[in-house]
């Protein structure tokens, strides 16, 4: 929890030395608390209270970084229990395993199709964020071999899995410099874990069989020196995994409960039985507190709707994304192409110019600002009526765009043709269909 | 080490709303007093139910929705006899064809379909009007009367037109269906009107409105767990089961209707807009939903499963 300036205050030297830049060790206390000052700013101040007042400004889950290229993933660092509360600020890192089990052919494959997806939402790209490698065939220079293919396939942060401190060893002998997080770490063999992280710099996987155990092990890594380190509280179920990791969160948020203070790694696809159930099972780990999700089955049918769903899930509740206001081509848009209106919401405009897009006819789209609603909200909220059209048009100068002086609203807000007609007297207001998808039809009917 | 579990105390709880009676099946929703499914925080409650929508006549519904029933949807009791053997807990029938732009019934259609689907099957109903606000008054008054006794839910009292439906259900025994735009302060107002006209508490559901996945989400997402908080804390008008419309929100929606045209990395249809569904779900379920509303077979099947596991 952060300290105030009074309690940071009792750390200090009092002298009043002003080595700090600040005129008391008080005026430098109050600018700690705020964030706006470094503790290594003062010079005397005692080992003690460093290590005092960095705990107490320690964030409540560590922020992991796993693997070492440009597509590194962050996972952790959440500050609340619930979207409303503030935001979720990492979203949920969906990965895919390969068993070392699984032929060579098999494991190219998915690595290949996973590394190489992206799909597009709202004008963002998404990938997936890593692959995990699964040591069940118990041969540690099998698995050594099948990380290394791997890592010569990808560019993707890699999770390597076994309890097999020799097997992690060898695996992360092939490819430490990937730095891979190794899940790995339980009750047996936590030593062994623990020096494999410390001397490889990598993130630690630690497993265990209830909260008490998850902790103290927990704990014991961190009192060793690993800094980076994953939780599984080895719950695979629905509701047993609910219970724990919402147990876990608020520890780590509501109680600054040092051990539970790291993301979590959860594994739908162990013991769902069918494409929709693990597709179930790890829309609730996006949901409820899981921060890695480890998926056995790579389909798109599946990704994307979760994808989606940890979009929106992790889109800050203050502000949805927008676009810019301005008059957008569409293809090659001329001065004869149809002009339409709409709002900056980012779902909006990203959904009917898609729409547009595929008809194969170029048009103009003009964006209105009406503050990141979506037509009907905004238009219900006044935030969209046909004074904020016309004056769109005006200052982006639509005019200068098209020659026929036609404009298309969307159909959910015909109520507002008869005012545009007024505010827009020497244009002709035409009104769309209600739904994105049916404007090409709308267009052989309408535009010629 | 003995991890020391931060367990919220509560003193609120939803209220228990019993559906059905007279010789029909009784369903009771409601009654949580933790955030959904934490077993360590308290008593479990009934687990979220699940109700599947079906309609007076053929619905515009996408090919795969459409053919996963088949042709019970051309009559609503043989659609109905049908949801219930595939799990539905309730039946939410949609007086779809009463809309001005439909085919127009009126009371006298309403009230025939009603009571055929009320012989059909012994589970409770929920029945939905048009949402146009007097086809919406004309229709459900007669579907009333016929369901009297039978303790059935009506909807949608709407800021603008809840009067007339919450008489009809105070009179007849009903449930009332408080709708609100995803607000958190409007849906406590209208549970406020709706009460305030004499419909008893313990009969109101409120449906504060979800998006589909992608389609707002978030935001149901969001007003369902604050609801839900606001009650566990004590707030009396927050205390009141809420619905959400997860299929029939996502069966609009380009992701569950496009087989063509849409990128190759959305996946195969089939698949996608059944996940879709069961996503929506999923999320509505884990932010607070007693009583959802579901429209494919194998989505309904799903999440009955992940109910079960939940409650388990
Ligand atoms: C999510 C949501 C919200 C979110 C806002 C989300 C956002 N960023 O806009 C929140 C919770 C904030 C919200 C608030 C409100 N909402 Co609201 N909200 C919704 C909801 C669930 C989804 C809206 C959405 O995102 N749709 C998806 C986007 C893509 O749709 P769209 O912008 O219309 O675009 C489509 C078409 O219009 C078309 N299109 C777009 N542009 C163009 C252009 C052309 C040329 C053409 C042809 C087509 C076209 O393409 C898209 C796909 O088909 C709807 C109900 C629903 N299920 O639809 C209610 C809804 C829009 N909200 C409503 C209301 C009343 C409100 C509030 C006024 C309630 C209140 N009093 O507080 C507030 C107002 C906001 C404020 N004061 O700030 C009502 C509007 C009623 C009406 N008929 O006017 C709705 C319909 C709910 C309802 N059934 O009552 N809302
Ligand atoms: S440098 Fe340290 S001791 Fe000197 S005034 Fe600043 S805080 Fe106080």
């Amino acid at each position: 929890m952060a300290l105030t300036g009074i309690q940071i205050y009792k750390f200090l030297p009092k002298t009043n030395c002003k080595a700090c830049g600040f005129p008391t060790c008080l005026a430098f206390a109050m600018k700690l608390a705020q964030g706006q000052a470094e503790l290594s700013k003062c010079p005397d101040v005692s080992d003690e209270a460093k290590q005092a007042l960095e705990a107490a400004s320690r964030p409540p889950m560590k922020l992991v970084t796993i693997g070492a290229g440009e597509k590194k993933m962050e996972v952790g660092g959440e500050t609340v229990m619930f979207r409303h509360d503030k935001t979720f600020f990492h979203p949920s890192a969906l990965v895919v395993r390969v068993k070392d089990t699984q032929s060579d052919d098999e494991i190219a494959q998915t690595v290949e199709a996973v590394t190489k997806y992206t799909v597009e939402r709202v004008g963002i790209t998404f990938g997936m964020d890593g692959i995990a490698i699964q040591n069940d065939f118990g041969d540690a220079g099998k698995f050594a071999a099948c990380a290394e293919a791997v890592k010569g396939k990808t560019d993707l942060p890699l999770i390597l899995m076994s309890d097999d401190a020799a097997a992690m060893g060898a695996a992360l002998e092939k490819i430490a410099d990937a730095k891979p997080a190794i899940c790995g770490a339980n009750k047996d063999n936590i030593d062994a874990m623990i020096e494999l992280a410390k001397a490889n710099g990598v993130a630690l996987g630690i497993k265990g069989d209830n909260l008490d155990e998850l902790a103290e092990l927990s704990e014991k890594a961190a009192g060793a020196g690993v800094e980076d380190i994953i939780l599984d509280p080895a719950t695979r179920g629905h509701g047993d995994s609910l219970n724990a990791l919402t147990q876990m969160r608020r520890l780590a948020i509501k109680k600054q409960f040092q051990p539970m203070g790291f993301p979590t790694i959860t594994f739908p696809g162990e013991g769902a039985s069918s494409l929709d159930e693990e597709a179930v099972m790890a829309a609730q780990y996006v949901a409820k507190y899981g921060s890695i999700v480890v998926l056995d089955t790579f389909d798109p049918a599946m990704v994307y709707p979760l994808i989606t769903l940890r979009l929106n899930l992790y889109t800050d509740p203050q502000k949805p994304i927008q676009m810019a206001a301005g008059i957008y081509p569409i293809g090659n848009a001329t001065a004869d192409s149809p002009f339409c209106v709409t709002t900056n919401f980012s779902l909006t405009y990203f959904t009917i110019a898609g729409e547009l897009e595929s008809t194969g006819i170029p048009a103009w789209l003009m964006v209105c600002d009406t503050e990141g609603l979506s037509v009907l909200t905004a238009w219900s909220a006044g935030k969209f009526d046909a004074e904020k059209i016309a004056k769109t048009a005006k200052e982006q100068d639509a005019a200068s765009k098209v020659g026929h002086k036609k404009v298309i609203l969307p159909g959910k807000v015909a109520i507002l043709r008869g005012e545009l007609e007024d505010e827009m007297s020497d244009w002709q207001i035409m009104v769309g269909p209600m739904e994105a998808m049916d404007v090409g039809g709308w267009f052989k009917k309408n535009w010629n | 080490m003995a991890v020391e579990i931060p367990v919220d105390k509560w003193t609120g709880k939803i209220r228990e709303l019993k559906f059905g009676g007279g010789g029909r099946k009784e369903v009771i929703i409601g009654g949580a007093s933790t955030l959904p499914y934490l077993k360590f925080e308290g008593e479990p409650c009934n687990p979220t139910r699940v109700a599947i929508t079906i309609h007076d006549c053929e619905p515009p519904y996408p090919p795969g929705l459409l053919s996963a029933w088949g042709d019970v949807v051309k009559d609503p009791s043989e659609w109905a006899k049908k949801a219930v053997e595939i799990g539905a807990d309730i039946i939410c029938l949609r007086l779809t064809s009463a809309h001005p732009e439909t085919a127009n019934t009126g009371a006298v259609e309403a009230k025939a379909t009603v009571d055929k689907v009320l012989s059909a099957v012994d589970v409770p109903l929920i029945v939905l009007g048009p949402g146009v606000a007097e086809k919406d008054n004309e229709v459900l008054m007669a579907v009333s009367e016929t369901a009297k006794g039978q303790r059935i839910a009506l909807g949608n009292c709407e800021e603008k037109n809840y009067k007339t439906i919450a008489a009809v259900a105070i009179s007849d025994g009903h449930i009332a269906i408080a709708k609100t735009p995803l607000d958190i302060n409007l849906a406590k107002q209208l549970n406020v009107l709706v009460s305030d006209v004499g419909v008893p508490m313990d009969s109101i559901i409120m449906d504060p409105d979800t998006g589909a996945l992608g389609y707002g989400i978030e935001y149901g997402y969001s007003i369902n767990e604050r609801l839900r908080l606001a009650a566990l804390m004590g707030d009396s008008m927050c205390q009141i089961p809420i619905i959400n419309h997860a299929g029939p929100e996502t069966w609009r929606q380009k992701e569950a209707r496009a087989a063509e045209g849409v990128p190759a990395e959305w996946g195969s249809l089939d698949e996608r807009a059944v996940i879709w569904e069961e996503l929506t779900a999923i999320a509505c379920i884990n932010s607070g939903a007693d009583l959802l509303v579901m429209n494919h077979p194998k989505a309904v099947e799903m999440i009955k499963a992940t109910i079960g596991k939940l409650s388990a």
